[in-house]
């Protein structure tokens, strides 16, 4: 078989036979087109792309990828993403989870992922249910939202996935909306063109279980007041007619209103994704609607030395010392003896 | 090539210093000796255990040992659960075990002292350190009364030794703290007990030095109560016996060393890589008694080795099959609690038919258990333990070197058959030492691996003659392919849900395992001919099996004894070799799980015989077992 170019990659080369088995009308369908989208534009061959995923409906992501690829156990991918990409570090390594799937049965591999900067992208699509089981409360459910298994309404508190990105350093967490394409699209290049860790969290909407979650940032009619788009350097302006901003009280952010003369953009908070402080990023990860705009794109994106790298310092340091392993030395060991 | 203590120096009297006393003693000839140090856990026991023993082993003997520590790290001073024990047993012909009764007992302290002293035999020689004999400490070990005074240690050759003081004052000058001087007093012990072994010092100052080559006062203050206790030996006057074992040589030449099970598996991982001269890839999370591996291997990082400290035992296996996908010779290592966690891991590669080796330590359970005491007891969960029909091969070591060879073997079974492959270890040979010849890399079985790179006609799960699909490495252009734990149709390797196929995925998985069996070499039959009674043992009890059974063969008894590497599948000799004999036992450490595949298989009446207290069988109650039987 002819080697294809890197250049002459396109969507078609990442697509599969298998028929897609989400149901109809699900945002997993405008992910996976994305993903499609960005792979062959990041000048990487198509067979050192590998896509780890666990259990759940979004992690059956793999299977219409025409890459390498391991649909494996419930929350388990990050770890073998772990031992893959340490083992192979020219590969590039994605993991596709969701809520479940990355913060319930997987919240350990998730964590210690961020925590040691393995280089990878993790896409969880967030859809704040379990759809695959049919309707019960995951760990993104707001609370008091009925499900199967919160009949009166959730009373677990939610938890905030970037929030606890931010919490293990993470060097690259961003957001988006699924059926924001464009959006969404930037910002998977971006994840990928980063060295390190880098969390991509798609809020995707699951209209059989969960229909309309995200209703307030994904409605074009809505979305503007709703939410807030992050952009470096930039003060944090938004509204249909961006005349409201986010400004600084105290320790508190709280919205303000640029119409009435009072503030001015001067006065508000400028995005710094690069600071290697987590601090705004984290408060910008507790914004929620009503009260607040809901942050859009990239909370942070920082360069630090990943997982990877350090292993290989290490190894070098050790070889660097010693030289390369002599088996027979080893084996021998140091203090052996000879019978004649 | 190091050539240090020659077997023609076995005897040796020489004083090391070359200054002291020279008197006249009586040195006692034996066949073998069994000796046995006891103390707090943090007296230092096991160092010195260790020292001793290879000490002992440079001379050309053969040794087995056997450290007993407690699960608490600093246990209270004085108490009986703090008590830490290594044993050793030397002789130069064969040694199977680390011995029952004890020739020689070497306690620190009253509880050391009160937990061991039922193994001394009669007229042994019990060696105590006097300085601990405190009210106090007698109260903490449950004495009314101090022993070493009472009379009731009479049938024993009690010597008391105030080795505290004696060592303090010995280091008086040295300039160190007490704290620093009471921590040599082991090797003041050590220096007694060599001592009463006959054996040269020379070799062990060395060692002491380049142990402590960065803090020279301390190295200069245990060379001194080393030769301080071995002084003490020459001039004691209440002791007039000395140990030698016969220095008759039966080892073939070569170079040898000793190795405990634990190291023996990381030498393993060293040799995959270097004979395959592909990455080795360790994912493994810290548990008792299976660290010591991981310890071994990061520090081996110029060995074309990455060990990999996970956040648990799930991300420890798993990563361990992310590397396997990737395309290393991936392990994981662990002991009992830990395989429970991997379970479900390990049927992923079962699934996704990837090479995997799962190391399991096997420790005391169920649950947390006896994490430092050893246990046969995860056979059934091992072959038996995960959810659907999930076989996977299984194989078991006999003695710590052994470790080596079984582990190696389970890396050639585990690419060959794109498998995951369960190595059983225990705490026991875990931890034990064992001497033996190193072998070089010409006189190992050959193994290499194949990667499928042609990316015509490729189907995921088309098989070879061993019922294995082909390995391909991710990298490798035009074979991109996906994998799950998901059934998958039995060609192509798409998703399926057809009851034909899963069918016949079950039966062609089952199938490959049970292949496994026709690359196993015949199994070895020791013991008489003529025997009616077949002892079947797996695993780390080979020691204790064969030395009862050598035992009772010399006593008259007509018994066989075969011993099983692989109990999944089990050797297609196996079933032949069995209907040859009238009676089988089968001893174990759990309540009879290789009964109960044995029964199963070959509907054989099995008698067993066993023990589940932590320790290796006991040889005499073996030999009684098998001499009723025989």
């Amino acid at each position: 078989m002819q080697k294809i170019q890197i250049n002459d990659l396109t969507r078609k080369d990442f697509e599969t036979s298998q028929d897609v088995r989400w149901c109809p009308g699900c945002g997993d369908y405008s992910v996976l087109k994305q993903v499609q989208l960005v792979l062959p534009t990041l000048g990487i061959p198509k067979e050192n792309f590998a896509f780890i995923s666990g259990i759940g409906c979004s992690s059956r992501l793999p299977y219409y990828m025409d890459t390498y690829g391991m649909h494996s156990i419930h929350g388990r991918a990050p770890a073998i993403a772990t031992g893959l990409k340490l083992s192979r570090p020219e590969l590039s390594v994605w993991v596709v989870t969701g809520d479940g799937d990355a913060l319930a049965i997987g919240g350990n591999h998730f964590i210690h992922t961020m925590r040691r900067n393995v280089d990878m992208n993790i896409i969880l699509l967030n859809n704040r249910i379990y759809g695959l089981t049919k309707g019960q409360l995951s760990p993104t459910t707001q609370l008091g939202r009925q499900t199967k298994t919160s009949p009166v309404g959730s009373i677990d508190r939610p938890v905030e996935p970037i929030s606890l990105a931010l919490s293990m350093g993470v060097t690259f967490a961003a957001r988006a909306v699924d059926i924001d394409q464009k959006n969404l699209r930037d910002i998977l290049e971006r994840a990928a063109a980063h060295k390190g860790t880098s969390l991509v969290e798609i809020y995707q909407n699951c209209h059989i279980f969960n229909d309309g979650t995200f209703e307030a940032v994904s409605n074009k009619k809505l979305r503007d007041d709703n939410r807030i788009m992050l952009e470096h350097g930039k003060p944090l302006v938004f509204g249909k007619n961006r005349d409201k901003g986010i400004r600084l009280n105290g320790m508190r952010p709280e919205v303000v209103s640029l119409a009435d003369g009072k503030y001015t953009e001067a006065d508000l908070l400028v995005h710094d994704e690069q600071t290697d402080c987590t601090v705004m990023a984290y408060f910008l990860s507790r914004m929620h609607n009503p009260d607040f705009p809901v942050p859009m794109g990239v909370f942070r994106a920082v360069a630090e030395d990943c997982y990877g790298q350090s292993v290989r310092s290490a190894e070098a340091i050790v070889e660097g010392k010693r030289g390369p392993g002599d088996w027979d030395t080893l084996i021998r060991g140091a203090d052996s003896w000879v019978v004649e | 090539m190091v050539e240090k203590n020659k077997p023609a120096e076995r005897g040796d009297t020489s004083s090391p210093a070359g200054s002291l006393l020279e008197r006249p003693h009586r040195v006692e000839s034996l066949e073998s000796v069994v000796i046995r140090f006891a103390g707090d856990s943090g007296d230092g026991i096991q160092l010195t255990g260790t020292e001793f023993s290879k000490s002992i082993a440079t001379g050309g003997y053969e040794i087995v040992t056997h450290p007993d520590y407690p699960a608490e790290i600093r246990a209270p001073l004085g108490t009986l659960y703090g008590v830490s024990a290594y044993q050793v047993k030397y002789s130069n012909n064969p040694v199977f075990t680390s011995g029952e009764a004890l020739d020689v007992l070497v306690v620190m302290n009253p509880a050391a002292l009160k937990m061991n002293i039922d193994d001394l035999k009669h007229g042994g020689t019990l060696v105590a350190n006097t300085a601990t004999f405190t009210p106090a400490n007698l109260e903490k070990a449950g004495y009314e009364s101090n022993p070493l005074k009472d009379g009731s240690l009479a049938i024993y050759r009690l010597i008391p030794i105030d080795i505290s003081g004696l060592n303090a004052t010995a280091l008086k000058d040295s300039g160190l703290s007490r704290k620093d001087i009471g921590r040599c007093k082991n090797y003041f012990a050590l220096g007694f007990v060599l001592y009463l072994h006959n054996r040269s010092l020379n070799q062990e100052i060395e060692k002491v030095r380049t142990r402590f080559a960065g803090k020279p006062e301390i190295a200069e203050a245990n060379v001194t109560a080393l030769l301080s206790g071995y002084a003490y030996g020459e001039v004691c006057e209440v002791f007039d016996t000395r140990y030698t074992v016969s220095d008759e040589v039966n080892l073939t030449p070569g170079t040898y060393n000793s190795i405990t099970g634990n190291r023996a598996v990381a030498m393993a991982l060293v040799t995959a890589a270097k004979q395959t001269g592909l990455k080795v890839f360790l994912g493994s999370y810290p548990i008792t008694p299976a660290t010591d591996i991981l310890h071994n291997v990061v520090k081996l990082p110029n060995f074309n080795i990455t060990a990999f400290q996970a956040e648990d035992e799930i991300a420890g296996v798993c990563s361990a099959l992310g590397a396997a996908f990737g395309g290393s010779l991936a392990a994981t290592t662990t002991s009992g609690p830990g395989m429970a966690l991997k379970t479900e891991a390990i049927g992923l590669a079962a699934m996704t038919e990837l090479p995997l080796v799962v190391i399991d330590v096997q420790r005391g359970g169920p649950s947390t258990g006896l994490p430092t005491k050893t246990e046969q007891s995860d056979l059934l969960q091992a072959v038996y333990g995960r959810n659907g029909e999930c076989p996977v091969a299984v194989v078991a070591a006999r003695s710590p070197i052994d470790c080596f060879h079984t582990t190696l073997e389970a890396f050639r079974i585990a690419t060959k058959y794109m498998t995951p492959v369960i190595v059983l270890t225990d705490g026991g040979i875990a931890n034990a030492t064992e001497v033996g010849r190193i072998p070089r890399l010409d006189d190992l079985p050959p193994f290499e691996v194949k990667f499928r790179t042609d990316p015509n006609g490729y189907r995921i799960y088309e098989r070879n003659e061993n019922l294995a699909r082909a390995w391909v490495r991710p990298g490798t252009p035009g074979l991109e392919h996906r994998i799950g734990g998901l059934e998958k149709d039995a060609l192509s390797g798409d998703v399926s849900v057809d009851g034909a196929n899963h069918d016949k995925m079950v039966r062609t998985r089952a199938a490959k395992i049970d292949g496994i069996s026709k690359d196993f070499a015949p199994l070895v039959i020791e013991g008489s001919e003529e025997a009616k009674l077949l002892v079947v043992g797996w695993g780390g009890t080979y020691g204790s099996i064969a030395e009862a059974v050598r035992q009772s063969i010399a006593d008259g008894h007509a018994v066989a004894h075969v011993h099983l590497r692989h109990l999944n599948p089990l050797p297609n000799d196996l079933g032949e070799i069995m209907e040859r004999y009238e009676t089988i036992l089968v001893p174990e450490i759990n309540l009879g799980q290789l009964s109960v595949l044995l029964r199963n298989k070959y509907l054989r009446e099995i008698s067993g015989f066993n023990r589940v207290e932590g320790k290796p069988l006991r040889v005499s109650e073996l030999r009684n077992t098998i001499e009723g039987l025989a």
